[in-house]
């Protein structure tokens, strides 16, 4: 079968827009619910979060959200199960983020074929090593046709990001700023010179920048200087508003993102 | 079989750095430096002098003669407590410090669960004229607060971690999101043999100064520098791993890790981490930590802030895992009473977390001619407010 990755970055190459949500919130039953929303609302691809008690990289709102997740009773093999019901309905990209200590628990094996199973495209594991994923993870993945996406930083090397492009089989994972998740607010021109020296370097990896992307000016400003970007907090502050409204609150924040300017 | 640090950062299979992208550069740097820093010539004499006439050291050793008496064998104390701010933890930051400046850094963060961290992290900022921002869990400012007080008067800034069980573990969360966003000009003292390599190896030699003193003075007082037995308490490790640091390839000591049982081990509020723990990774190290099926931390539970941590270093498990330590646990009950037989006999009073370690004197059997050293810690100060509630109970 076909990675839905792939495919979309074969169909699309600009303006791509990545959602972030924590699966199990704000209700526990609405991710396979938020996933076909999010389709129709014109998201390109999902990236769906699984909840952790102790997100190292992740600020307060994914955080809260992780835990009222957790409280509501969320685990891997129940988000297995819900993605797998809808997977059939679903033709965008879903991609999987989380903890490495969640994958060891559940049992590296076990959790990328479940991955597989259940229709998920790709991963991304920010505590994963390049040399464990090396060593350990990419003949997995490979094998299972699951895609890995690597973070770079304002601060990474040059050399690093021609070897985290080597390794990635997604997309690159551009971190906007020096932030943990659902920081900063707009694009500013020491920003844009780091997008720019990314773009001089001819990476074959696609990229995608997130952290501090929060509406239509920002994901416009970011998409002129990559693929795409990636949404995470302001989206789950917009599922808090009104937890009953699930459906209109997706819409709306993604129209809200959409609308031509 | 060694049972110090690979060349890739790992204790047998425990270790590494399991960090995310925006921790790498930091981290890299260090694990490229470290022992280059600390190793020269200039770093090492500035460190020595430091530790001399503003620590304090050497600390004493003391042969305990009634708690010898006590316990039938003979029970030497290593006084850490007698250290500027009163413990193991001015070791480390000392080298930490001179490390910072170093690398050029300006700006210092830590996380605490007793305070005695923050304490000796603020006092080595107010020496360096350094900004310092402690993390600590909201909880653990409560119960502590004559350090926090310590704190602020030195300087720093102290910052409530409100998450999760609002301990240690959390504190050190906070701690680990601040240098995500500042990770140019700051550096990050981790206070424990915990965190990402080359954190738990670069503490751990910091702190081996500890069991350094030991030989000689063991050596001085018994004739012969190996004891029998070292006896310490295990939050993530630090000062174990200072007293086993110079004895460990040497398998005729015996190494003790107590560990905070809490309430009891299975009373589900415990923090005894080797009996309830599984491999996993906390804090960017592959160790024992309590967990989940699911991988979720479990929130511990000790009286002794310090010792309230579900994981510990990565050291510490694989001595534990290869059989070389033998892990002890001690409840919140067994430790306050060990506080109070060492003070009532000795006429010293000890952190909380080192009292889990005198009780395990009681679960031991040591021979009457045996030699064996408690790393004392820390000393009480800070945990008064505790044990005035329970002189009713233990003070008679
Ligand atoms: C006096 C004292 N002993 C022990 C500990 C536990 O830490 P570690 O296991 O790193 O020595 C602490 C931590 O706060 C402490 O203050």
């Amino acid at each position: 079968m076909e990675n839905k990755l792939d495919q979309l970055f074969q169909k699309k190459q600009k303006n791509i827009l990545n959602i972030y949500f924590t699966a199990g919130f704000p209700n526990l039953n609405d991710t396979g619910h938020i996933i076909l929303e999010l389709e129709k609302a014109g998201a390109d691809l999902i990236e769906i979060g699984m909840p952790y008690s102790d997100p190292m990289a992740d600020g307060p709102t994914i955080q809260e959200s992780g835990q009222v997740a957790l409280d509501n009773g969320m685990n891997l093999n129940l988000l297995f199960d819900q993605i797998s019901t809808i997977k059939d309905k679903v033709n965008t990209p879903l991609i999987c983020m989380g903890y490495l200590n969640q994958v060891m628990q559940f049992g590296e094996i076990k959790f990328i074929e479940k991955c597989k199973e259940s229709g998920v495209d790709g991963l991304i594991l920010p505590d994963l090593p390049l040399d464990v994923y090396e060593s350990d993870y990419k003949n997995l993945l490979d094998e299972n046709n699951i895609r890995i996406c690597f973070l770079i930083t304002p601060q990474t090397s040059d050399e690093r990001i021609h070897e985290i492009d080597r390794l990635s089989s997604g997309f690159i994972y551009i971190v906007a700023d020096a932030a943990i998740t659902g920081n900063s607010k707009g694009i500013s021109t020491k920003q844009i010179e780091y997008f720019e020296r990314i773009n001089k370097m001819n990476l074959k990896s696609k990229k995608l920048i997130g952290f501090g992307i929060s509406d239509a000016q920002s994901f416009n400003t970011a998409c002129q200087y990559a693929n795409g970007a990636i949404i995470g907090s302001a989206f789950i502050r917009a599922l808090k508003d009104d937890q009953q409204q699930v459906s209109e609150n997706v819409s709306n924040f993604i129209g809200s993102i959409l609308e031509k300017v | 079989m060694t049972y110090n640090i690979n060349e890739k950062g790992y204790y047998g299979e425990f270790g590494g750095a399991f960090i995310p992208e925006m921790l790498y550069p930091n981290v890299d740097n260090l694990q490229k430096s470290y022992k280059e820093i600390m190793y020269q010539p200039d770093f090492q004499e500035e460190m020595k002098q430091l530790l001399k006439d503003y620590v304090g050291r050497p600390s004493p050793l003391y042969f305990a003669k009634r708690l010898s008496e006590k316990y039938k064998t003979q029970i030497y104390l290593k006084r850490e407590d007698l250290n500027h701010t009163g413990s193991h933890k001015i070791n480390n930051t000392i080298g930490q410090i001179l490390l910072a400046k170093k690398l050029g850094k300006k700006r210092i963060i830590a996380e605490t669960g007793a305070g005695q961290h923050g304490v000796a992290t603020a006092t080595v900022c107010a020496l360096m004229g350094m900004e310092c921002i402690v993390y600590m869990g909201s909880i653990d400012i409560e119960r502590q607060a004559p350090n926090v007080s310590r704190m602020k008067m030195l300087g720093a800034k102290v910052i409530p971690a409100t998450s999760g069980s609002q301990t240690l573990k959390d504190a050190t969360n906070e701690a680990i999101r601040d240098w995500i966003q500042h990770p140019v000009e700051t550096h990050y003292i981790i206070g424990s043999v915990v965190g990402p390599h080359p954190y738990p190896d670069m503490v751990a030699r910091f702190q081996a100064v500890i069991s350094e003193e030991m030989k000689a003075q063991l050596k001085e007082q018994t004739g012969n520098e190996n004891p029998n037995a070292i006896i310490a308490c295990v939050g993530g490790g630090s000062n174990a791993a200072g007293a086993f640091y110079h004895y460990l390839e040497n398998e005729e000591v015996q190494f003790i890790a107590v560990e905070a049982a809490g309430h009891g081990i299975h009373s589900g509020e415990s923090a005894a981490t080797s009996v309830l723990g599984s491999k996993g990774i906390i804090h960017g190290s592959r160790t024992l930590l309590m967990q989940t099926e699911d991988g979720q931390i479990i929130e511990p539970y000790s009286l002794s802030a310090g010792l309230d941590y579900p994981g510990i270093g990565p050291m510490h498990a694989n001595l534990i895992h290869a059989g070389r330590a033998e892990a002890v646990s001690v409840t919140d009950e067994e430790a306050l009473e060990a506080a109070f037989v060492l003070t009532r006999m000795e006429g010293i009073i000890p952190a909380l977390e080192t009292a889990h370690a005198f009780a395990a004197l009681e679960k031991m059997k040591f021979k009457t001619q045996d030699v064996v050293v408690i790393n004392l810690s820390g000393r009480g100060d800070k945990d008064l407010a505790t044990y005035k509630k329970h002189f009713e109970t233990y003070g008679k």
